[in-house]
């Protein structure tokens, strides 16, 4: 199982690279996940998502699809694809130590 | 020689395993303008759209319907000559059960989130993808880039998609 190294901790993550446990997950990590990822340095556009991300799947259990971050986060389709550009229907969730997304929309 | 070469081929190593490359670019021809055949290629599209990769959709013959603005809230579920409804085809051609398995459709779509095909084209826009109106279509149809949704960039030729594909998977639907 491959692991990441965040700022001296040890993160464990499945196959694609999502967090195993996402109790564990820190800003810190995030920003590690985030260059990994392909993306840039995170601004206080993307924490939008990203905290989006993890108070919705807190609430419903699973992680948000994309329509739903458009729909609710205050950040609409367009910018969305803006800030994570390699994809975001599977990037603000990994961001966020959540699983990969369910939905197809 | 023939057996030793088929020996060989037979037995792949490690090294010369092919390698599974991503796809990095998904081309959809949608020729169908039924609610049911519109969905899978717009979802397909976004669903490329959503994991990095680049969409372009091409909308011909029928499927033109799903990018005319008079025509793309009004797409129907087909009752007649469609086995998997499960109803006898004599009872499908009866008055109203076109709107009815629209209908129910809709709202099936509606639980799972899946937005109707106005928004889909929107969000698919929004999201980078490149639509494309068939020129050959529009011609038979006798319509204008006016009577498309504005989300269309540009009406092209068959061949001018094949351009536009380059590098890409391609689906016909």
């Amino acid at each position: 199982m491959p692991v990441l190294e965040a700022k001296g901790n040890e993160v464990e993550l499945d196959g694609d690279g999502f967090m195993v446990d996402s109790s564990k997950w820190t800003p810190e990590i995030a920003e590690v996940l985030a260059e990994g990822a392909g993306v840039g340095p995170l601004t206080e556009r993307h924490w939008k998502v990203i905290t989006f991300c993890r108070e919705d799947a807190a609430q419903v259990g699973q992680p948000p699809g994309l329509r739903r971050i458009s729909k609710l986060s205050g950040v609409g389709t367009k910018e969305l694809y803006q800030l994570f550009p390699k994809g975001p229907g599977k990037l603000a969730a990994k961001i966020a130590g959540l699983p990969k997304p369910k939905g197809c929309i | 020689m023939n057996a030793n070469v088929t020996a060989q081929i037979s037995e792949p190593t490690e090294a010369t395993a092919p390698e599974r490359k991503p796809i990095e670019h998904l081309s959809v021809i949608i020729s169908k303008g039924t609610l049911d055949m519109a969905y899978p290629g717009l979802i397909m599209a976004n669903a490329a759209r959503m994991s990095g990769i680049d969409a372009t959709l091409f909308f011909t013959f029928w499927g033109l319907d799903v990018v005319t603005e008079s025509r793309i809230d009004h797409l129907h579920v087909p009752t007649v000559g469609n086995p998997s409804m499960h109803i006898p085809t004599m009872l499908g051609g009866l008055p109203g059960m076109e709107s009815v398995a629209t209908e129910v459709m809709k709202k099936e779509m509606d639980k799972l989130d899946i937005p109707p095909v106005r928004e889909m084209i929107e969000i698919l826009s929004d999201s980078g993808a490149r639509l494309f109106g068939c020129q050959m279509a529009m011609d038979m149809f006798k319509r204008t880039k006016e009577d498309l949704v504005p989300q269309v960039q540009d009406v092209i030729t068959a061949m001018d998609f094949f351009e536009e594909s380059a590098g890409a998977q391609v689906l016909f639907i």
